[in-house]
């Protein structure tokens, strides 16, 4: 295997993805660079931010410290994949409703590890929703309105799971 | 200076035997990346200077965890989501789950390993206390076979180790034991998540009488390396807990911790600091003891 241009294929957002890219280039960039999905975005780059969250596996992680040889076979859901058929994911309209975004940076990321949280846990706690976007760092809400876009997107999904 | 990807070899083995014979072939020349959450970072900031890189995620010998009549072993491997989610490590090990559920973030803990927390060697470490407590051992591996080591003996000086570059961690297991056991773990940071530690103590004992029988106690950001405290322990066992044992213990403790100054701390607070967690454990003895 060459340092340089290493074959990789995974699925991304349920369809399958073949990139051509050197082995230890971050997932991050492999995303935004060779797929466009622009919606992933860098913050502080070294894992602390949140900002370039996404789902491998299954598993919430960091895409800036993911090097692309280990996503070979691998799930990946961005934030792109939230949306469905041009709807707007539950979490996605409460963020709208609750003004949990602002400038927009660290969006992308909230939603994904809101919707991680979710996943395992569909009635989070403030303090489970305190936890499960503690590596997620937001300069402009406080965070408060974050908290209620989650608590909201939860209470709303609960009440289509019971009118269903 | 952003780090760039084409500057570094790095490659993908086909098995564990494959990986451990490349590392005897070219003593100090690779560099095992599994997680990747301190490697990228070097390599994102345009510090990483090793220049071939092996994959160890995933590698399925050091993923699990395996529980026998006698130990709880963890591979490699294994990250701290799986450490903070196990049932018999939250049941039998809970300072382990606990320092797991500190570290960095959910994502962190998602790709984190146990391997790499310990060899990256940091004396700020949030599992090395919890596990110097539960009497640990590892397991290291080579080409040649593996040799098992008591884990406190493992770390010689700052971010030095007894591990070869020709190893890679292959294990760390826990002696089960199956007593009670009054335990402690306490993390002074700047805030609660994502903290790199200023102080942190671990501790477990049994007692009798209001006299301990049984004691570990260790501790992070005091020392050149995750540190057992030994001349502590020693301060307070079969001791009854008054108070010209605390001030033994308190003695005990200055004598062996050697705090420094940096960008996160001072020694001054590091030194008050620790004692007052070790007053703040023994005190929590002294409420468990049946009298």
């Amino acid at each position: 295997m060459s340092s340089r241009q290493f074959a990789i294929q995974f699925t991304v957002n349920g369809q399958s993805a073949r990139v051509e890219a050197p082995p230890l280039k971050r997932l991050l960039d492999v995303l935004r660079e060779d797929l466009g999905l622009t919606g992933t975005k860098e913050g502080c780059g070294e894992g602390e931010c949140g900002s370039c969250s996404v789902r491998m596996n299954g598993a919430l992680v960091n895409s800036c410290l993911v090097p692309i040889l280990q996503v070979e076979g691998s799930v990946v859901e961005t934030v792109e994949g939230l949306t469905v058929d041009g709807e707007l994911h539950p979490l996605q309209q409460a963020f709208i409703e609750c003004g949990g975004a602002q400038c927009g940076i660290c969006t992308p990321g909230m939603l994904v590890a809101a919707s991680h949280l979710l996943s395992h846990t569909p009635y989070p706690t403030v303090d489970e929703i305190r936890e499960g976007l503690a590596g997620n760092l937001c300069r402009c809400t406080g965070f408060i309105k974050i908290f209620e876009s989650v608590i909201s997107a939860a209470a709303k999904k609960g009440s289509q799971a019971h009118a269903r | 200076m952003r780090g760039n990807p084409e500057s570094h070899h790095f490659i993908d083995a086909a098995n564990l035997d494959e990986i451990l014979a490349l590392l005897a072939k070219e003593p100090g020349e690779w560099t095992a990346i599994a997680g990747g959450t301190e490697i990228m970072v070097a390599h994102a900031a345009g510090r990483l200077s090793a220049k071939k890189l092996i994959n160890l995620w995933g590698v399925p010998e050091l993923s699990n965890i395996v529980v026998t009549e006698t130990h709880l072993s963890i591979g490699g491997g294994v990250t701290f989501n799986q450490i903070r989610h196990d049932a018999t490590i939250i049941a039998e090990f809970p300072l382990l789950a606990q320092a797991a559920s500190w570290i960095g973030s959910i994502a962190n803990q998602s790709r984190a390993t146990i391997a790499g927390n310990i060899v990256n060697g940091s004396p700020a470490a949030d599992a090395p206390p919890a596990l110097l407590v539960y009497d640990a051992e590892i397991e290291l591996i080579s080409h040649k076979g593996t040799r098992r080591l008591a884990y406190s003996d493992f770390h010689t000086g700052y971010k030095q180790s007894l591990l070869l570059s020709s190893e890679l961690v292959l294990a760390i297991h826990l002696p089960r034991h199956h007593e009670q056991q009054i335990k402690y773990l306490r993390k002074v940071g700047t805030r609660r998540a994502m903290a790199i530690t200023k102080v942190a103590l671990a501790g477990t004992a049994s007692s009798v009488h209001h006299a301990i029988t049984r004691i570990r106690i260790a501790a992070a950001s005091v020392a050149d390396r995750p540190l057992r405290l030994i001349a502590t322990e020693a301060a307070l066992l079969n001791e009854p807990l008054n108070e010209s044992t605390l001030s033994r213990a308190r003695k005990a403790l200055w004598s062996e911790v050697r705090p420094i100054d940096d960008l996160r701390s001072t020694a001054e607070y590091r030194k008050q600091v620790i004692a007052n967690l070790l007053d703040e454990f023994l005190t929590q003895i002294a409420r468990s003891s049946p009298s």
